[in-house]
């Protein structure tokens, strides 16, 4: 789904919910989520462009 | 104010007794929660019975630990059996906690007495403790002003001498934030450490609990008694003289305000002075920072409101309500992109840590926001508060290092000023000791 997409089905939701405060908010939730999906650690099915990617987690996990 | 450390030097010459040690903070108390709203809940007569019994069991020999009856507060967060745990909102009237959380009975197995539960932002949803269904605590420093949030109310009774210490959680900051507002010190510790049982979560992916406390020695015995090690005494300070601190300028330092700053590259100095080696460094994803945290931190949320947001919505506080709503129209997808952005940025701060014993930065680019504000001129430009509270701290609730903040001074209108040392995951004991020494050098509590 595009972030355009997204945006206007989520605003019309929100609308339709009694809650059109919520259309400023997602439209900064649309921004941020733009700059998300444009940073170079994300995945792409060609394999092109994944050059970031670890094959080692380094997340934290549960306490020993 | 009495640090733990002097009161237990006390306590043990017969100098001072538990009961007369908490009859002091709940006569303050008394004096200064009505203007700085700084409780949801004082707990006198529980406190006095645990006092008294803290010095019978004292005279007859049985001594706990460091913590043996000194008086501390709790953010209404976390467990306490037999009482209702509100997390600042009334979607939680009516609840009552059936036991102790585990930090809460750590704490009573180490002789702590419980004087209260502390206010906080709503569902601990905030950093400024604006958005509180008992009404917004207030800064002991200046009461026109934000404690931080969002253990606003906890920072704020200790900065009063209403305890000697608190027990926060943090989820982007809400330690770390109010510690630097009101002037103590604030310690989060290494991801997963110290359980989150019984503490209402706001996400369970980066919710960390840890002491707010009036030096880094407090802050080190609490960590312990948190962990179920009761006994513990403080480590060693490393040596400042070859200590290896790492500045992460880009981004970290690009929006601040001029005294921050000023009070920032003071510190500095005076470590440098001190013996310490201070490198600039560079997280090359910094700027990505937000959207990660925001997304994971969203849905997170969102899954837990979810129910109480379609039965009881007007329980909540309206701006709370809303950053809840917005998180039920978070993408898998995205939450996905944002968890690998969580590995980047952890291998990132740990490659960072690599030639360092830690990374040093501000804790808040801004000095205490006036309640109400929304936004605050830097530079010229008007900045949105919440992402400038945030913007230092969240960093490592996503990577899960362990970070304390700690006072490095004040502006001229007496507002405090922070410094945040971040360690290695998982050694949050090595980055106490760097920060014994550096308060040690820094000298400045307010």
């Amino acid at each position: 789904m595009t972030i355009e997409s997204w945006l206007q089905a989520a605003i019309a939701d929100a609308e339709r919910r009694g809650l059109p405060e919520l259309k400023p908010i997602l439209e900064g939730l649309a921004r941020t989520t733009t700059a998300l999906r444009a940073a170079d650690f994300n995945d792409d099915a060609s394999g092109l462009e994944s050059a970031l990617r670890n094959p080692q987690s380094t997340m934290p996990g549960p306490q020993p | 104010m009495m640090t733990i450390e002097q009161f237990g030097r006390r306590l043990r010459a017969r100098e001072l007794t538990a009961v007369r040690a908490t009859e002091e903070c709940l006569r303050r108390i008394e004096a200064d929660n009505p203007r700085l709203n700084a409780f949801i809940r004082v707990m006198a007569d529980e406190a006095l019975q645990q006092a008294r019994q803290a010095d019978q069991e004292l005279a007859a020999g049985q001594d706990r630990g460091p913590l043996h009856g000194v008086p501390i507060s709790i953010k209404d967060l976390l467990d306490i059996r037999g009482l209702p745990t509100t997390a600042a909102s009334h979607v939680r009237d009516g609840h009552v906690a059936e036991r102790d959380a585990p930090v809460i009975a750590h704490l009573r197995m180490a002789g702590a007495v419980f004087v209260g539960k502390t206010n906080l932002h709503e569902f601990a949803f905030g950093t400024t403790n604006e958005d509180s269904a008992f009404g917004p605590a207030r800064n002991p420093h200046d009461p026109t002003r934000s404690p931080g949030g969002s253990s606003g109310g906890s920072a704020a009774s200790v900065a009063a001498g209403m305890a000697l210490a608190t027990i926060g959680t943090d989820t982007g900051g809400s330690i770390r934030i109010p510690a630097a507002a009101c002037g103590i010190v604030g310690l989060k510790p290494s991801l997963g450490e110290v359980s989150i049982d019984g503490v209402v979560p706001l996400s369970r992916t980066f919710d960390h609990i840890g002491p707010l406390a009036q030096s880094v020695t407090d802050a080190c015995l609490l960590y312990h008694a948190l962990l179920g090690d009761a006994h513990a005494t403080p480590p060693a300070p490393m040596p400042t003289h070859g200590l290896r601190l790492a500045v992460p300028r880009t981004y970290f330092c690009d929006v601040l305000d001029d005294e921050v700053r000023a009070r920032f590259e003071e510190t500095l100095d005076r470590l440098r002075s001190a013996g310490v080696h201070i490198d600039d460094i560079e997280i090359r994803h910094a700027a990505d920072i937000a959207p990660v945290y925001l997304h994971i931190v969203l849905g997170d949320a969102a899954a837990y409101h979810a129910k109480t947001l379609e039965t009881m919505p007007d329980k909540y506080t309206a701006p709370v309500r809303l950053r809840l709503e917005m998180g039920r129209y978070v993408l898998a997808e995205d939450y996905v992109r944002a968890m690998a952005g969580r590995e980047q940025l952890t291998r990132e701060v740990d490659a960072a840590m690599a030639q360092h014993d830690a990374l040093i930065l501000p804790t808040l680019p801004i000095p205490a926001p006036e309640i109400g504000a929304t936004t605050v001129q830097i530079g010229g430009v008007a900045e949105p508060i919440r992402n400038l509270m945030l913007r230092l701290t969240q960093l490592f609730n996503v990577t899960g290092h362990p970070a304390i903040s700690m006072p490095c001074g004040q502006t001229s209108a007496g507002l405090p000023c922070a410094v945040q040392l971040v360690g290695g995951r998982r050694q949050t004991d090595a980055l106490l000791r760097v920060a014994l020494a550096c308060e040690s050098a820094i000298g400045a509590r307010t």
